[in-house]
């Protein structure tokens, strides 16, 4: 039986629960004249429902999760011993290939006929684990549902009952944010923590020379690899700061000239223009740096007799920093209008001009929530990833010019990741300790900042 | 701000008319300063919207000539010795016959001039593989024209296209580029002809990726991303929702709510890629599920979209008032049904706004999904969340590496179909937040 005919049973039985569950409790509260129920019948009804579904789904997820490793092992153990007793990887390739051929795709000719054995006990155990499976959540759907029947009665507490489970669901629900976090923090870890009992962690963090390509055979030329990540940290370091660069002046003069000299009008349509920038996706800006910014700049170099790389750092820097724009400029309006009026109206009675008031007084008080939002801003553009896959360099330069091309962090964990990957390569891996890097330097980011720009609302609160 | 400093610092004592001389020739200063200040403002509120106008001016310039298409109308003898020798009219033959060969000799009796091989490979070189394609089916259809001579609009090949676009750059000698002088001269003939015509481009908005720029379209990437959507917010919705709810309502102060809290902001500023690192780690190596999947890139952009979903469902749960709890509560309604029945139903349109934008954002995201195998080169249409797909986004990235000229122009025109997409779901989130939003 497919999966979802058998999702859809229950589905269906889950609503007949509701429905009878429902009228029994209205039969039961009839049956004993006058008695009345203690929650509304609808109650009863949920809680048939959930008796019904509840378990039958835990049953249903347990086995889609398990079974198909426990087939696995069954399959493997059928195999004729030469080809049981392969080393792990190689194994792995022959059930790749039984799985294939179970699919009904054809596979390497030669050895066909063993593999189509294994193949067709892999069909048949799937067949059967699959029958056992709807046998068996149909009968727990049937047995909950039985229960939840023998269970109603007038003074079955049927509505509390069920605001226990959907307290239990809304809490699982906002466990999902913590099970992400640790998601990441134990992929990337583990993954990172394999990486470096292969390339020891000073190597990576002092070195100097980054070039990934492991060698596939090992008289190759060059098979060593070199995981010096400096360059990559120099790289990121050097694109950021020159969004920065561009984005924290413009932004913060632009939040500065709309909250305190434009006109309400006027701010009431431009803020939300400004806005449109931080929603195009980064793939156009992206697509922007490398068609025409990228050969504009090289234009320019070419006149002023600069050699500008077709990939530089400026480029992706430049379109980076208008993307971040409207992120530094509403953080910043934010906090400019969180300074209380006093102050300037303080200024004002001194006789300053609107400029002196905003240098001296405004920017003084908003100066730890604006540091707030550039260090958030700079850790999305520490993360940002599609802008420099487009549009800056491979190569891993370690240099401190703007016009040479260089590569950060992300980019190589696109390259490294992009296309076939074998999971014990030091070469894969090493996306996943970069990944680490990455994720760790935004998060200590992150959290410095959301302390900053929150002690600073409490100072004005 | 430095020089403002040194000036009040320094400043001698001062009196009588000599005051006022000081102050006046300082008043003229600062008010320069003050107008100075003031155009620095304008001055950046211009530049972030002149950047804006020559983003959308680029693109827009680029991309608005790829939703026409070049075809040519050329008379095309379907010579029955060529397709079916056996005149057995069996479909299984005509479908495998050698249609190119009879655009070749079209083109030829077109232009008998063209000699050798290199011109006679230039010549068919006007026309797109997929024209062949087009002819086939046009015989499968009605196996009756066999045998006859009829008039066929076909698609043209990208350099062909660009050249009656008017878009193809000269090479470095000032001729040829991508077309040779010939293939320029059959063009105009044939355009002096009347039998050259720019089309709207369907297969554009009806095909999936290929390889020929003219034969590309979007419709595969569209349902991918339509897929990934779908499975984004089936996830995502429910789970923020009831997430903001917890939090909100029923959560006590404790450390472990703290905890949550704290989580859910910081996930909100986790770079995409490292989601896509955690979806290649957890749903394709740990959990086996097909790379390339929507399904999987859905889940991994419903991660990404949660807490932004979250922190916009509470905002709107707390802009319910406490009176109409309290009034719920007042009737005898459980907390529960508090909830359900009174705080949900007020605070949903401010949710399905928080949803639609965390959509709009996780629409234009690629970097996560280039992790997890979706740059796959995906011709077929995805018919389902679990066939290999690929996204809009990342249609864009792979086109936008491309090399072949026409994909210029294509990218552009992807870009525009993204951008109308993302202000569609951005005009339903305001004009649902002002057709909902109540204020109290």
């Amino acid at each position: 039986m497919r999966l979802t005919t058998l999702i859809l049973i229950l589905a269906a039985m889950t609503f007949a629960a509701y429905v009878f569950g429902r009228r029994r409790a209205l039969a039961v509260a009839r049956a004993g004249g006058a008695v009345r129920l203690h929650s509304l019948p609808a109650y009863y009804g949920y809680l048939a429902a959930i008796w019904s579904a509840l378990p039958a789904v835990a049953l249903l997820v347990a086995w889609v999760a398990f079974s198909d490793s426990f087939i696995i092992g069954r399959v493997v153990a059928s195999l004729p011993p030469e080809l049981r007793d392969q080393p792990a990887a190689q194994l792995g390739l022959t059930v790749n290939e039984i799985r294939n051929l179970a699919a009904g795709q054809m596979v390497d000719e030669g050895r066909g006929a063993e593999l189509q054995v294994a193949a067709d006990l892999y069909n048949s155990l799937r067949t059967t684990s699959s029958r056992i499976l709807a046998g068996l959540a149909i009968a727990v759907a049937f047995a909950g549902f039985g229960l939840a029947w023998i269970r109603t009665r007038p003074a079955l507490r049927a509505r509390n009952h069920v605001e226990v489970v959907i307290r239990g669901v809304l809490i699982a629900a906002s466990s999902v944010a913590i099970l992400t976090t640790a998601g990441i923090l134990l992929s990337v870890t583990f993954e990172a923590a394999r990486f470096f009992s292969q390339v020891p962690l000073a190597d990576f963090v002092f070195g100097t020379e980054w070039s990934p390509q492991t060698a596939i055979r090992a008289d190759q030329v060059g098979s060593s690899g070199a995981f010096g990540a400096v360059p990559l940290f120099v790289g990121t370091l050097l694109i950021s700061g020159l969004a920065l660069l561009v984005a924290v002046p413009i932004g913060l003069m632009t939040a500065i000239y709309l909250s305190e000299y434009a006109a309400p009008g006027v701010r009431r349509a431009v803020k939300p223009i400004l806005e449109v920038l931080a929603g195009v996706p980064t793939v156009v800006y992206g697509y922007f740096a490398a068609l025409t910014v990228a050969p504009f700049l090289r234009g320019i170099g070419a006149e002023l007799g600069l050699d500008v790389a077709s990939e530089s750092a400026l480029g992706a820097g430049l379109v980076m920093g208008v993307m971040i724009i409207p992120f530094v400029s509403s953080l910043s309006d934010d906090v400019i209008n969180a300074v209380p009026q006093s102050l300037r109206d303080g200024s004002y009675g001194l006789g300053a001009t609107k400029s002196e008031t905003i240098k001296r007084v405004l920017l003084p008080a908003a100066l730890p929530g604006i540091v707030g939002g550039v260090l958030l801003a700079a850790s999305r553009a520490i993360g940002e990833t599609m802008i420099v896959v487009m549009a800056a360099g491979l190569a891993a330069n370690l240099t401190a010019n703007p016009l040479q091309a260089v590569t950060t962090v992300t980019v190589q964990i696109v390259t490294l990741l992009v296309g076939d990957q074998e999971f014990d390569s030091p070469k894969t891996l090493a996306a996943f300790a970069l990944g680490l890097v990455l994720f760790v330097v935004t998060l200590v980011l992150n959290v410095i900042a959301l302390q900053v720009v929150r002690r600073y609302r409490e100072q004005y609160d | 701000m430095a020089d403002a400093g040194n000036r009040s610092g320094t400043a001698p004592p001062i009196s009588g008319g000599v005051t006022r001389a000081r102050v006046e020739a300082g008043l003229r200063r600062r008010y320069r300063r003050e107008r100075r200040f003031r155009l620095y403002g304008l001055a950046s509120v211009l530049l972030g919207i002149g950047f804006l106008v020559v983003l959308f001016a680029t693109i827009i310039g680029n991309g608005w000539s790829a939703f026409r298409q070049a075809y040519i109308r050329l008379d095309v003898t379907i010579d029955a010795a060529e397709i079916d020798p056996e005149g057995t009219r069996d479909p299984g033959v005509l479908s495998v016959a050698n249609y190119p060969a009879l655009l070749r000799a079209a083109l030829l009796e077109k232009f008998p001039e063209a000699s050798g091989r290199r011109e006679r490979r230039e010549l068919a070189g006007l026309l797109s593989g997929g024209a062949a394609f087009a002819l086939r089916d046009a015989v499968l259809a009605d196996p009756g024209i066999i045998g006859t001579t009829r008039s066929f609009w076909l698609l043209a090949d990208d350099d062909a296209d660009l050249y009656v676009k008017g878009r193809l750059p000269t090479g470095d000698d000032g001729e040829g580029g991508r077309l040779s002088s010939a293939q320029r001269g059959w063009l105009d003939a044939l355009g002096a002809d009347g039998r050259v015509e720019l089309r709207f481009n369907r297969a554009f908005f009806t095909s999936g990726d290929s390889r020929d720029p003219e034969q590309a379209g979007i419709w595969g990437a569209t349902k991918g991303s339509f897929f990934m959507l779908l499975v984004t917010i089936l996830v995502a919705f429910p789970l923020g929702v009831a997430a903001a709810i917890y939090l909100e309502e029923f959560a006590p102060r404790n450390a472990w709510v703290d905890v949550i809290e704290v989580n859910i902001n910081n996930l909100a500023a986790v770079p995409s890629i490292v989601f896509g690192l955690l979806g290649l780690a957890v749903f394709i190596n740990f959990f086996g599920l097909p790379r390339s999947a929507p399904l999987v890139g859905g889940l991994v952009l419903a991660l990404m979209t949660l807490p932004v979903i979250i922190i916009a469902a509470r905002a709107s749960i707390k802009a319910v008032p406490p009176s109409v709890r309290e009034a719920a509560l007042g009737v005898g309604a459980s907390h529960v049904q508090m909830v359900f029945h009174h705080v949900l139903p007020l605070a949903l349109p401010g949710m399905l706004t928080g949803a639609i934008i965390g959509m709009a954002r996780a629409l234009g995201e690629s970097a996560p999904l280039l992790m997890i195998g979706m740059v796959a080169f995906v011709v077929e249409i995805p018919s389902g969340p679990l066939s290999p797909s690929t996204a809009l986004p990342v249609q864009i990235y792979l086109w936008a590496d491309s090399p072949e000229r026409a994909f210029v122009e294509r990218t552009s025109a992807a870009i525009m179909v993204l951008l109308a997409f993302l202000l569609v779901m951005n005009a339903a989130a305001v004009w649902l937040r002002n057709r909902f939003e109540r204020r109290w």
